[in-house]
């Protein structure tokens, strides 16, 4: 996916090469739709508010299993969401810090986070979910969400590092070289210069995986979360109710990525002319 | 020679294969400006980033004042607070304002208080024209506006020399006048300067000195009058043909 894209039609004057706006590219989960596209039937606005009709309709029309259902499986939101919110704030922080090491002039230092993020990003978040869980949860005394945050922050970590990595080499090196000569120490002219700057490139992406932890966050059913989709389980498991389960189950997951996915767009947009200002 | 304030020995750098410098000698007195020309490719910028140790140098030997710069030991970042550089693509930071790109060296490096950076960095606004800027941020300024402002963050640092690397080759040629001037009133002020350009007026105006560079050597130098009317070596002779 391609960030800072022509998508805004209003930039100001065309800015020159010191201050044009850098452009990163991230792989997977390009779900942030365009906040330009206005018209009323936009594939966002028949997903959104036909999510939202059928939740409203169908225990209007069939109260017997979806109301129950309703009253029954937002319970696991909570879980949902705190495994969620938990992950990206550890993710965040393992991602820093990878996406520094991998920039990093120090040789073991890098390698390291090299390492982490390849070994990471070559084992799927389910066998890593297995492992937290099942191989070191007994051993480390972890309890089912505690494994299931370390899992997912770890898992994600990796990949925000590549995008604070990328964020960070889109600003151009004469911004480091010029705090530099003003005699600033590397570490000072990252974090007063470089990383700055790097904010506005980063979260979009950021916003974008948070939106996929969201969605991935449903693994964490298979171990003893009582996350949303176990929920739905849980309720169709006694009642046999499982296509209504978890079309309703799925249908909260749509209507909550649609409604985050659009509040990045608009943050992105909104980044895109003012994201200079940061007073 | 104990007046010189930038001595280069021997400097030689090769990127892979390619040699940038093949063994530069140069000495720069206190309050001299020395104007370095020469074709793309002959090593100049390499030369002045090298000084304030921006490139590392393969071999050779730099000595700011009496500090080696190539020393392994070298404090380099104080040696860099007293040497100030411009940049052909400004590089000004643009998630701060035209004030904060100033004063905010000044505070972090020098531990300066913060009004009394602000007070200088208007003062030193004021020297380049662009009172009425402070407040504003890099992007809503003319090229050759976001020039003074760099010219303007480096002096806040209060250096002994200037490095000014093609300071006007990204400019449209309305705005280099204006960086010119700035630049002038500098070397009028007696200021050590060592600038990278080939805008002649500017040499015949104020340079003491001109060095011609090729292909990683120094081919030969010498008064901007001297040099420009009877240059020596046939290489300078082609080079200036193109270029006066």
């Amino acid at each position: 996916m391609s960030l800072n894209d022509s998508r805004s039609n209003g930039k100001r004057s065309a800015p020159r090469e010191a201050s044009a706006a850098p452009t990163i590219t991230v792989t997977d989960s390009a779900l942030i739709p365009s906040v330009g596209e206005k018209s009323l039937l936009s594939a966002w606005n028949i997903s959104f508010f036909g999510a939202i009709a059928i939740l409203i309709l169908l225990p209007v029309l069939r109260p017997k299993p979806f109301v129950e259902i309703l009253a029954f499986v937002p319970d696991g939101l909570v879980a949902t969401f705190s495994v969620t919110i938990e992950s990206i704030f550890f993710a965040l922080i393992l991602g820093l810090l990878a996406g520094l090491g991998r920039i990093a002039r120090t040789k073991v230092i890098n390698r390291i986070a090299t390492i982490y993020v390849e070994v990471i990003r070559g084992i799927p978040l389910l066998v890593q979910l297995f492992y937290i869980y099942y191989a070191l949860g007994p051993l480390l005394h972890l309890r089912g969400t505690a494994s299931a945050v370390a899992a997912m922050s770890i898992c994600y970590g990796a990949y925000l590092g590549e995008i604070f990595r990328a964020g960070i080499q889109a600003i151009p090196k004469g911004q480091m070289e010029a705090a530099l000569a003003l005699g600033m120490s590397r570490t000072t002219a990252l974090w007063r210069i470089v990383l700055p700057q790097t904010v506005k490139v980063i979260l979009p992406p950021i916003g974008n995986e948070a939106i996929a932890l969201l969605k991935d966050s449903s693994l964490v059913s298979i171990l003893a979360v009582s996350d949303l989709l176990r929920r739905g389980r849980e309720y169709a498991s006694t009642t046999f109710y499982y296509l209504e389960s978890f079309t309703i189950v799925a249908l909260i997951y749509l209507v909550m990525t649609l409604f985050f996915s659009r509040l990045v767009g608009i943050m992105e947009a909104h980044l895109r002319y003012h994201g200079r200002k940061h007073h | 020679m104990d007046e010189s304030i930038i001595r280069i020995k021997d400097a030689r750098k090769s990127f892979g294969h390619v040699h940038a410098l093949r063994g530069v000698s140069l000495e720069v007195a206190k309050g001299e400006v020395v104007l370095v020309i020469g074709p793309s490719g002959s090593g100049k910028s390499t030369l002045l980033r090298s000084i304030n140790r921006l490139e590392h140098l393969s071999s050779g030997e730099i000595w700011v004042e009496n500090d080696s710069v190539t020393s392994p030991h070298a404090d380099i970042r104080r040696i860099r607070e007293e040497v100030g550089m411009v940049f052909q693509s400004f590089n000004l930071f643009p998630h701060l304002t035209v004030l904060d790109n100033i004063s905010l060296a000044p505070v972090i490096v020098r531990r300066d208080s913060g009004a009394e950076a602000k007070t200088r960095a208007r003062a030193l606004l004021e020297r380049v024209g662009l009172s009425d800027k402070a407040a504003s941020y890099p992007d809503e300024l003319s090229g050759g506006q976001q020039q003074r402002v760099a010219i303007a963050r480096a002096l806040a640092m209060q250096p002994k020399i200037m490095l000014f690397d093609e300071p006007t080759s990204a400019l449209d040629p309305e705005m280099i006048k204006e960086v010119l001037d700035v630049m002038l009133d500098l070397a009028k002020e007696g200021m050590t300067m060592l600038v990278v350009s080939h805008e002649m007026g500017f040499a015949r105006a104020a340079a003491d000195r001109v060095v011609f560079m090729d292909e990683g050597l120094v081919v030969e130098s010498g008064p901007p009058g001297e040099l420009f009317a009877a240059p020596k070596e046939e290489r300078t002779q082609r080079f200036l043909e193109h270029i006066l």
